[in-house]
């Protein structure tokens, strides 16, 4: 593949040269060419987690959308209220494609947009007596909802409403736990915040608060798992599979009762490390639940992951585990053989929210690709630092990407596949280069899982090889022929 | 292997399959859920007349509106101008929603930048994060303007975007002469069409003011023979084209005065420009001189239009989307009275030909009882639409506001439409109201067929109704938006789309003995 550590040294060096110098500065502590050293002791120099510059593309988005469109709006029996201006529910409506089972309007409420839709008397006023009539009204016209969430939005946090205090008293009035969550756009640096404290309002007001008739030795929990084109139930169906039973699907078609059950677990599974390590630490510490992190991406990963869940339970559910991969394998087997040879050495840049440019590596490799360049929009330290182990030698490791960033590393890299999103899929589409949208699958899916694995390598050969990219008339080649010819 | 033998299957398929079903099946016990008959006397119950008056009578809570915010719309109109970057002024999540929904639309990029403001930007303020911000756009992104909008963060915290600016050239990050233009555009107030018109009006009164130029309208020179044209907040890539055909044929100078059509269709040729076609920058000072304005989105476009008529002094002509026949009959005739030109012939014959075709299909669409959802200007467009074809609209549902022009507020607008047909005796128009009592109206009193965007699909299922895409945002269908519905080709497109849902739905409910060839 010819990756090499200096000419892509030399390379990210003259994609920064276009920066001010301030932003420069900044930037450049946001990349890092893999090397031994920190492949081998996972450091990472890479700085993370802080703000991006101003007036650069930044694929970033806001704590609103990490609390409202990842963590909260898939619970899918409690309405969640977009507090504030019209915009922000609009926007996260039905958008993240989280699959959920019911009837939506009557016990599902996810694909809706609930909202304050503040006009200025409520930012001169303040919202807080509406919110309380809108409460009311939630009951009247949802009536099986089972709890209300109260997402606030930017000018909610800067006009000092006390939705804590509203929802307080709400709750007591229509007996039924209602959440504020203090998720407003300005907070933090991305997405991450928003995660941290929807997580926090989950610990804070539901968690604990039902029991679970029985339990059992082998009762886990999905955590981190949002059910994009139904990714949860085909991991899920694994898991039982081998004989495990899940009792909590956090958040992809959850529900009130599992979040409020989930304490009774005997372990928790968590796929999004990012979004929801909060909480796996918590009942960790809170009530001595051991946590493990998972990677059902890929056949590879998924025996491991499967076989290090088993590992820790009892010899029945290590004899099941082992009969389910061997039943697998085979059709996994003839997966690869079909869609490798397609793929071989293709190069891949992925930049995705904050697990899948880690955790799908291992499914690109099992189809034989190689990722040459890796970022995430909104990642931790502690997420490259496990991501450098997975990467070559000469990768080049990237946070917060700016869009001008994304696209000089493609044409220069001369990359055979991107994966990123919507933002990013049409300026590739115009480039000419293979896309595929990986924080919605696309409109696919699922990708996670056995079943999922079939759908992502036919997804990435469909992509790869449509000979529309063919069609594609790139400068130069535009140049007329001579006649005759 | 072949694929078959994979056994791959997409996602409708594959959680049909009955371990899947078992699955969510036992995934119940944990769900606690409500019980399968307490599921369906609720569905029921939000089915009846009496759910509908409780939903009518809501004060508060807001359910599946059918408008975004004005910040939306300032983004689009910033990509109507040549080499011009939208600049976001505000927290990033802001931007990054503007710029997924408006690509989720049209399928293209949309280059936006944002301040980046975070908690540090509530307490001091955003002029920081605005310097920095144009220093790092302009390096970056070589725009040849930038054009500014706020936030409703910015709006609360009352960021003074004329000072920043001007900070920002003292400190010579952008120099004197660099065209910085601007809106405000708090979210809690009007919404995506409200904003286009505060970027317009924003775009067009910036130019014209640095420019030294007096208007002079109609006086004869370089410009005074234009005419300029303004679409407003289009969802149509496609009617900008139709509309330069329209003004083509008549032979007329023209102007068009924010045009995001390169933008949001451009070629894929193996090179990514940030930027694509749009007005000139120079032509818009020089529009001040031309002989008159004529704008396809009177409620839309309400602040630039008084800007035109006031501070240029320019005659305006303010129409809504030119829909049907007659409403491109007005367009056509409106443009002659303003340029002195005649109705070309080949409209006159095109108009023919689709005149003809509407003959053709009128016994499906005659008394249809139609539904619609969409902004002002469309809905008006619709309503004409429909009357003149025999359809009769019956539920007509205006999320955002009751916009004024010229002291005549659309709902009378429309109103007053509606009763001088026959066709149009059954109509309500709501104003203010959501999708949520759109599926109250579409349950109780049911129509032949619904009219709006792809946020209308839900309330149109439940309702089982069949649903013509048409508007803003169409999501899930693709390439809509590159054919146009205004004028007579445009008319042609709609009546197409209409006709043959009705004659799909007639396929899909006669399938036995008068399941026919030939209609």
């Amino acid at each position: 593949m010819g990756l090499s550590i200096e000419e892509n040294q030399k390379l990210v060096e003259e994609i920064l040269e276009a920066y001010p110098k301030k932003a420069r500065k900044d930037r450049e502590k946001h990349f890092q060419v893999a090397d031994e050293k920190a492949i081998d002791c996972s450091t990472c120099a890479v700085k993370s987690n802080i703000k991006s510059r101003p007036g650069v593309m930044t694929p970033r988005g806001c704590a609103y959308a990490g609390s409202k469109g990842v963590v909260w709006g898939p619970i899918k029996d409690m309405v969640h209220i977009s507090h504030g201006p019209v915009g922000c529910g609009q926007y996260s409506w039905g958008s993240r494609r989280n699959f959920a089972n019911g009837t939506l309007g009557i016990d599902n409420f996810t694909a809706m947009q609930i909202t304050s839709d503040f006009q200025e008397t409520d930012i001169v006023f303040g919202g807080d007596k509406k919110l309380a009539v809108i409460m009311r009204e939630i009951t009247e016209m949802f009536p099986l909802a089972k709890g209300i969430s109260v997402q606030s939005e930017c000018p909610v946090g800067l006009i000092g409403d006390d939705i804590e205090a509203v929802s307080k008293k709400m709750s007591k009035e229509l007996a039924m736990p209602i959440v504020p969550v203090r998720c407003e756009g300005f907070r933090g640096v991305s997405q991450s915040l928003g995660h941290h404290i929807a997580n926090d309002a989950i610990r804070d007001f539901v968690m604990g608060r039902a029991e679970l008739a029985e339990t059992g030795p082998y009762d886990v929990n999905i955590i981190g798992d949002y059910n994009i084109g139904g990714d949860a139930w085909a991991s899920r169906i694994l898991l039982e599979e081998m004989g495990l039973r899940v009792i909590a699907q956090w958040s992809g078609d959850g529900s009130l009762n599992e979040l409020e059950v989930a304490h009774k677990a005997k372990l928790n599974l968590i796929h999004c490390h990012r979004s929801m390590n909060y909480m796996v630490d918590h009942m960790e510490k809170a009530y001595g639940i051991p946590w493990l992190e998972y990677n059902f991406f890929g056949p590879t990963k998924t025996y491991e992951s499967l076989r290090a869940i088993a590992a820790l339970f009892d010899a029945t559910i290590q004899e099941n585990c082992e009969q389910m991969i061997a039943r697998y394998k085979p059709v996994m087997d003839a997966v690869i053989r079909k869609y490798r040879p397609r793929l071989e050495n293709k190069t891949v840049m992925l930049m995705i929210g904050g697990l899948r440019s880690r955790h799908t590596i291992g499914a690109y490799e099992d189809l034989g690709m190689d990722i040459v360049a890796s970022g995430y929009e909104f990642a931790h330290k502690d997420d490259y630092e496990k991501m450098l182990p997975m990467l070559a030698e000469g990768t080049i490791v990237m946070d917060d990407p700016t869009a001008y960033e994304l696209e000089e590393i493609t044409k220069k890299m001369n990359i055979d596949l991107v994966g990123s999103g919507v933002k990013e899929k049409y300026v590739y589409h115009k480039m000419g280069v293979p896309f595929r949208q990986m924080h919605s699958w696309d409109y696919s899916g699922p990708y996670h899982g056995f079943d999922g694995f079939k759908v992502f390598a036919k997804d990435m050969d469909m992509t790869v090889n449509s000979p529309i990219w063919d069609l594609v008339s790139r400068r130069g080649t535009m140049e007329p022929k001579e006649a005759g010819v | 292997m072949s694929r078959d033998e994979l056994n791959i299957k997409d996602n409708t398929s594959l959680f049909k399959e009955e371990r899947y079903v078992q699955q969510r099946e036992n995934k119940k016990q944990f769900e606690a859920p409500c019980s399968e008959q307490e599921t369906a006397e609720a569905l029921a119950y939000s089915k009846s007349a009496e759910y509908m008056e409780k939903n009518f009578s809501r004060q508060n809570v807001v359910i599946n509106p059918h408008k975004a915010c004005q910040p939306l719309g300032s983004v689009m109109a910033a990509l109507g101008f040549e080499k011009t970057l939208p600049f976001v002024h505000g927290s990033q999540g802001c931007n990054a929603y503007f710029r997924s929904h408006l690509s989720r639309h049209f399928k293209e990029p949309t280059p936006s930048v944002s301040t980046s403001m975070t908690e540090d930007a509530a307490v001091f303020g955003g002029m920081n994060n605005l310097i920095d911000g144009l220093e790092n756009s302009v390096a970056l992104y070589k725009p040849e303007m930038v054009a500014i909008c706020t936030t409703c963060m910015a709006e609360v915290i009352g960021d003074d975007l004329n000072s920043f600016i001007g900070n920002a050239r003292i400190k010579g990050v952008i120099s004197e002469e660099y065209p910085v233009a601007y809106c405000n555009t708090p979210s809690f107030v009007g919404s995506h069409i409200t904003g286009y018109d505060a970027m317009i009006k924003g775009i067009l009164s910036y130019l014209y003011t640095r420019s030294g130029i007096e208007s002079k309208p109609g006086s004869g020179e370089e410009s005074g023979e234009k005419l300029n044209v303004m679409l407003g907040f289009e969802p149509y890539t496609g009617n900008f084209a139709e509309l330069r055909k329209i003004l083509g044929a008549f032979d007329t100078k023209y102007t068009i005065l924010g045009d995001h059509s390169g933008n949001y269709d451009s070629p894929a040729t193996g090179e990514y420009e940030y930027y694509y076609g749009g007005t000139k920058l120079a032509d818009v000072p020089q529009a001040a001189n031309a002989l008159a304005t004529l704008s396809l989105q009177k409620y839309t476009l309400k602040k630039t239009q008084e800007y035109i008529s006031g501070t240029w002094n320019q005659k305006l002509a303010a129409l809504s989307t030119p829909l049907g026949i007659k409403g491109t009959d007005t367009l056509l005739a409106t443009i002659s009275e303003l340029t002195g030109l005649p109705v070309p012939a080949m409209l006159t014959e095109e108009r023919g030909r689709v005149v003809d075709a509407l003959m053709d299909s009128h016994p499906y669409l005659h008394g249809k009882r139609v539904a619609l959802v969409g902004d002002p200007d469309l809905l008006i467009g619709l309503i004409g639409f429909c009357l003149e074809t025999g359809m009769e609209p019956v539920h007509i549902i205006c999320s955002n506001g009751d916009v004024d022009f010229n002291e005549v507020k659309f709902k009378d607008e429309a109103e007053a439409l509606l009763a001088a047909s026959p066709y149009g005796t059954e109509a309500t128009v709501h104003v203010g109201k959501d999708l949520w009592h759109m599926r109250s109206l579409l349950l109780n009193d049911k129509v032949d067929l619904a009219i709006g965007s792809s946020h209308l699909k839900f309330a149109a299922k439940d309702a089982e109704v069949p649903l013509v895409r048409v508007g803003f945002p169409i999501f899930d269908r693709h390439h809509m938006h590159r054919y146009p519905i205004i004028g007579y080709q445009g008319t042609l497109n709609l009546l197409s789309l209409i006709v043959n849902t009705i004659l799909q739905q007639l396929d899909d409910h006669n399938s036995g003995f008068n399941f026919e060839l030939v209609r």
